[in-house]
């Protein structure tokens, strides 16, 4: 069943040159592509920098819009679909994590802003624990940072006391307490060591299970895609040059760029 | 060639003094590269900092330890001579190609600023040239450009030809790959390790990356906390490693051949 | 978040010493009235311009009124017109910046245009004019100087806001669905606030200078209510033979001048973004 599409998106960043800031020509990110996900699956977005990746995802996210095409959602468009809406279906993790979190607030102020938006209409369907709303909504923090494998002490600290990794799981925890159908995840492991890339990735792995997730995973390393992902989709440069299951594009892939980024994952003496 | 012994650095955080570096030893012989591995905070870019003595006095120091060069104790040298070093012997290149180079110069001019600060140096335009094509850019439209004209990837080999126009013979490369794609990684690394072979340079490659050094270098070294924890030839640590942490290092890197979650 | 930015403020030893004069100051201007040694209205026609004494530790002025009472009065005139003056500036400045900043297109186009026009009129002349028109009192004085400098402000808070709304919290609270005011004041304020409270503790040194200049023109604090400009305006008449009219007052100005900008300046150190 076909949870998201995208139909036909085309987007163009205007390039700006000379001393008067003139239009001097257009970058064209994304050419007429289109792709669909499936519910519960996970569909892995790949290809080198520049190929378009962010943009796709940043319009998913409803972070920009599209110069042409659409994003539908279970067959409706969701460009009449209200921000709050749209919360409650699509979230998204960032690269960065140093970037993902407010550094001037603390991690339980940024939970909590994001946990009371799930408690207000439409559809505040989280379970509520304990008496009294802020106890019930604080409950509700920790056990989301419970969920991501950090402890409730978390919510009185600010996130530079934390690292990478653990900032990174901090967002997960953000991105969940809307209960969202679809997590984008935008080269999530980039900004990590590999330890710590292992742990995040076997998280994804578990909460997918757990909470019945859809998840699109943007990366550039094929051999995390292949880690992950029920689907591939490689982009080179605005366009889908291959589709394919990890079985059928890893082991034959048909386009020479597949080919480049297989050949980029550093080979390992047998 | 390099030989690190017992070496100890300390660093100074929000008035704390940790210990960054503990007991660490290492000997790097003429035209062997190393691939020293580690998470981060495990001191590996402390180490190459030390050894070019390139740690500021309110961040840290090196509180005890022996590091010699070619028959020379570096931590000892005067000032002057030390420079001599930094770009005639040892050359560094570092993880961030976007700001490892001045914005607002050309290329041209932040390569002739290296030879000029330099006096043992011909700051002959056909030098630049040469060190250009040495990491196969093309010469006149990159030496015209603005860094951000450039791509990562053509900014990291600019570095690279930066280090190499002193002519040194040991190269320290601070996780140069880590900021670029896996496409850009594989050619930086194509160009860095083959300019290592033709040259007969010594390397120290750090990485949080287990598996990108394993194919590259003849010898891994492995460090934890501060502490040096496993060593040997590259094959043989990747196949028989003795410390549960290297296996775990190797464990953690992803591989094709898994099966989907 | 306040405590640790405090401790690192404590380890600056000039921008503590700012601090404390600021607060001794503030202080003294509160209490002045009732603190002063000798009643600043008070003419005594029998002891016109005498030097530094026992009974007028900073001498007389020309109608024999104690220099150090009117001084500490005085004090009261500088501060209020610095923190008002920098309030309004402050309040303008931001908020204009941030919503210019956040909104873009039109909006900034708009106000930068409106900060360029303002930058270009040359500020005293702008003031002189106003305050003749309007009359020269202490409040029209505090607004004036508070509506000539926001636009520095909102400028430097469009740029910092252009930044951080691109970051990836910002842009992450967008997609939780928090509202356009949250946005703009809890998530983009906070971490725009920095450069803001720097240029405010400048920005009331400036005003008092801009104050203390215009009293001393004649179109600032009228006499006989007493203001640092207002007694070096008198000072200037009898500069060769009452040094103390002069002196005193340009100490009074200098120190608290420079204590306010110790105080920016340790701010500054504190609130730099790099840890």
């Amino acid at each position: 069943m076909t949870l998201l599409e995208m139909k036909n998106i085309s987007k163009a960043f205007p390039i700006e040159g000379g001393i008067f800031r003139k239009r001097i020509g257009f970058v064209q990110a994304l050419k007429d592509v289109s792709i669909d996900v499936r519910k519960g699956e996970t569909l892995a977005l790949v290809g080198g920098s520049g190929c378009g990746k962010s943009t796709l995802a940043r319009i998913v996210a409803g972070l920009l819009t599209p110069d042409s095409g659409d994003v539908l959602w279970e067959g409706r468009s969701l460009s009449t679909c209200a921000r709050q809406e749209r919360a409650r279906l699509i979230q998204m993790i960032f690269q960065d994590p140093y970037a993902s979190l407010n550094p001037k607030l603390s991690v339980g102020t940024q939970l909590m802003e994001v946990v009371r938006l799930a408690l207000t209409p439409p559809s505040g369907t989280l379970s509520l624990k304990g008496e009294g709303k802020a106890g019930s909504m604080r409950a509700t923090c920790v056990d989301l940072l419970e969920s991501v494998g950090l402890s409730g002490d978390a919510l009185s600290h600010y996130p530079f006391q934390f690292s990478g990794g653990q900032r990174q799981r901090i967002a997960i925890a953000r991105a969940l307490a809307l209960q969202p159908r679809l997590l984008i995840a935008d080269e999530p492991l980039s900004a990590l060591d590999v330890t710590v890339q292992a742990q995040i990735l076997a998280l994804f792995k578990g909460l997918k299970s757990t909470l019945d997730l859809t998840f699109l995973f943007i990366t550039h390393d094929l051999a995390v895609a292949a880690n992950f992902a029920d689907r591939i989709v490689v982009l080179k440069e605005g366009e889908v040059v291959e589709e394919g299951t990890p079985a059928t594009t890893l082991v034959a892939p048909k386009h020479p760029y597949t080919r480049a980024l297989l050949d980029a994952v550093p080979a390992l003496p047998r | 060639m390099l030989s690190i012994e017992k070496l100890n650095v300390e660093y100074y955080r929000g008035g704390k003094t940790i210990s960054a570096v503990r007991d660490f030893s290492l000997a790097i012989n003429a035209g062997e590269s190393v691939g020293l591995v580690g998470e981060s905070g495990s001191g590996k870019s402390t180490v190459a900092l030390s050894i070019l003595r390139l740690i500021r006095p309110q961040e840290g120091h090196i509180v005890s330890g022996k590091i010699q060069f070619q028959g020379q104790d570096l931590l000892s040298l005067p000032p002057e001579n030390m420079r001599d070093i930094r770009c005639r012997k040892i050359a560094m290149i570092f993880q961030d190609p976007f700001t490892s180079l001045n914005p607002v110069m050309r290329i041209r001019e932040q390569m002739d600023e290296v030879l000029k600060a330099h006096p043992s140096l011909s700051a002959s335009p056909s030098r630049l040239v040469e060190a250009l094509e040495q990491v196969q850019l093309e010469s006149t439209r990159v030496l015209n450009s603005y860094p951000h004209q450039l791509s990562g990837g053509q900014r990291q080999r600019v570095m690279i030809a930066i280090a190499l126009l002193g002519q040194p013979s040991l190269i320290l490369a601070d996780e140069p790959t880590t900021a670029l794609d896996v496409l850009v990684q594989k050619e930086i690394l194509g160009v860095l390790f083959s300019l290592q072979k033709k040259l007969g340079l010594a390397m120290l490659f750090i990485t949080h990356n287990l598996g990108l050094v394993t194919t590259y270098t003849h010898r891994i070294a492995v460090m934890k906390e501060g502490r040096l924890v496993e060593e040997g030839p590259s094959q043989a640590v990747f196949r028989q490693p003795s410390e549960a942490y290297t296996r775990q290092l190797l464990e953690a890197i992803p591989r094709l051949g898994r099966s989907t979650g | 978040m306040i405590k640790i930015y405090f401790q690192r403020f404590r380890q600056n030893h000039l921008a503590m010493a700012g601090l404390l004069i600021v607060g001794f100051l503030t202080v003294l201007a509160l209490v002045s009235p009732w603190v002063s040694p000798k009643d600043p209205s008070l003419q005594d026609l029998t002891a016109r311009l005498q030097g530094p004494s026992p009974s007028h530790w900073m001498g007389t002025d020309d109608l024999g009124r104690d220099v150090f009472s009117r001084l500490l009065l005085g004090t009261r005139i500088s501060l209020s017109v610095g923190f008002v003056a920098v309030g309004i500036s402050m309040s303008v400045g931001t908020f204009l910046g941030l919503w210019a900043g956040f909104f873009g297109g039109k909006w900034d186009t708009l106000l930068m245009r409106l900060v360029d026009v303002m930058l270009s009129i040359p500020t005293l002349f702008l003031i002189l004019a106003v305050l003749a028109f309007l009359g020269p009192n202490i409040y029209n004085v505090m607004a004036i100087i508070g509506l000539t400098s926001w636009p520095g402000l909102a400028r430097l808070v469009r740029g910092e806001c252009l930044s951080v709304r691109e970051r990836e919290y910002v842009q992450a609270a967008k997609m939780a669905g928090v509202s356009t005011a949250r946005l703009l004041f809890i998530h983009i304020l906070p971490n725009v606030v920095a450069p803001i409270l720097v240029s405010a503790t400048l920005g009331v040194g400036g005003a008092i200078l801009t104050e203390s200049a215009l009293s001393f023109l004649g179109l600032g604090v009228q006499p006989p209510t007493p203001s640092w400009g207002n007694i070096l305006s008198i000072g200037r008449d009898y500069l060769h033979i009452a040094w103390w009219l002069s002196l005193f007052p340009t100490l009074a100005i200098l120190v608290t001048v420079l204590a306010f900008n110790l105080l920016g300046e340790g701010l500054r150190d504190v609130l730099d973004p790099r840890t």
